[in-house]
């Protein structure tokens, strides 16, 4: 595999892994406070519905638009993606901005489902309606993802392999810690995405407009390198006037 | 009958634009979201990023590898800094 190969599946698997570790955290509160059978087939039926979006958008994507014009509007959109998260990691890492709290979102999604209605054994449209809906909101930001970095690199199914790897991989995690989903650093794996989405927005837009990168693939490892140094100088620099508690980048 | 009719399918059209119009909301207020969100400065930076690396792909390669990038991370450094909560 390439290098640009290597890091598109990480930045993949790592996209995938916070997004679905939100989705989680819904579909478990509504599981708990609705009944697992419902809240599993929404999150089932959400899983299918964005597995047909991907085939439907990106299999075309790669087959019929010419591959510069798709490289400079997927690195846009990468690029815009990327600026964003890595912004609010930053912010997050240097304690200007509270943390993502899980513990607090299933807490506050468990509440407002017990306010609807008691747990029900049988089929529930309110525990399927919020399963679905948190896993297909969640999933539509991996489904852009995946169809942006697989179409522009030609690799669709790698970069559906590694989201799938991500699923996995959370649903095993989340079924054996359950509800302790404040454990995962989610700030570390943004953080660690952005710096990805970023480089690769840049490399693509570039690539597209006609800019020859030195060293062709493996300008996009001196992209991220570049901004892991830039990472480890910002957020010192904002953590010295944060307000909020210091919070190192792992937490 | 015929009236009934009509004014049953006036109904269903009805209900169809709304819901159709409800969707297209829903679908623009997604995009703005994911696009725009709550920071715009890094959207028009994109877009000034895109504009950039077109005007320098014809000028010698050690310009643009070091402009676009550059534009990139002092932009999300700007952004960062402006996002910063001010201490009393």
């Amino acid at each position: 595999m390439t290098t640009s190969e290597w890091v598109l599946m990480a930045a993949v698997f790592g996209a995938s892994t916070v997004e679905m570790v939100e989705a989680l955290t819904i579909v478990l509160a509504a599981g708990t406070s609705r009944g697992w059978r419902s809240a599993l087939e929404g999150a089932a039926t959400a899983v299918g519905v964005l597995g047909v979006l991907v085939a439907a958008v990106g299999v075309p994507l790669v087959r019929y638009v010419p591959i510069d014009a798709l490289r400079v509007v997927v690195g846009a959109l990468l690029l815009s993606l990327g600026m964003s998260w890595l912004r609010k990691a930053w912010l997050r890492a240097s304690g200007h901005k509270a943390l993502h709290d899980e513990d607090a979102i299933y807490a506050e999604t468990v509440a407002d489902l017990a306010v609807d209605g008691p747990r029900v054994r049988t089929r529930d449209p309110v525990g399927f309606a919020v399963a679905f809906k948190g896993v297909f909101l969640e999933g539509t930001e991996v489904v852009l993802i995946v169809i942006s970095l697989g179409a522009s690199q030609g690799r669709l199914a790698l970069a559906s392999l590694a989201a799938l790897a991500a699923l996995v991989m959370v649903v095993v995690v989340g079924a054996i810690v359950a509800r302790q989903l404040s454990k995962v650093p989610e700030n570390l794996i943004k953080l660690v995405v952005g710096i990805m989405l970023t480089s690769f927005g840049l490399f693509w837009v570039g690539e597209g407009a006609g800019i020859h990168w030195p060293g062709s693939d493996l300008f996009l490892l001196a992209l991220v390198g570049s901004l892991a140094v830039l990472t480890s100088v910002v957020v010192p620099w904002l953590s010295r006037s944060a307000p909020l508690r210091t919070a190192s980048v792992s937490s | 009958m015929a009236v009934a009719l009509g004014a049953a399918a006036h109904r269903v059209g009805v209900v169809m634009t709304t819901a159709i119009a409800r969707a297209g909301r829903a679908f623009g207020r997604f995009w703005l979201d994911f696009l725009v969100g709550d920071t715009p400065e890094l959207f028009v930076v994109t877009l000034v990023v895109v504009a950039i690396s077109f005007g320098l792909a014809s000028v010698p390669r050690a310009v643009a590898v070091v402009v676009v990038p550059l534009l990139a991370f002092g932009a999300v450094v700007w952004s960062a800094a402006r996002g910063r909560v001010r201490q009393p």
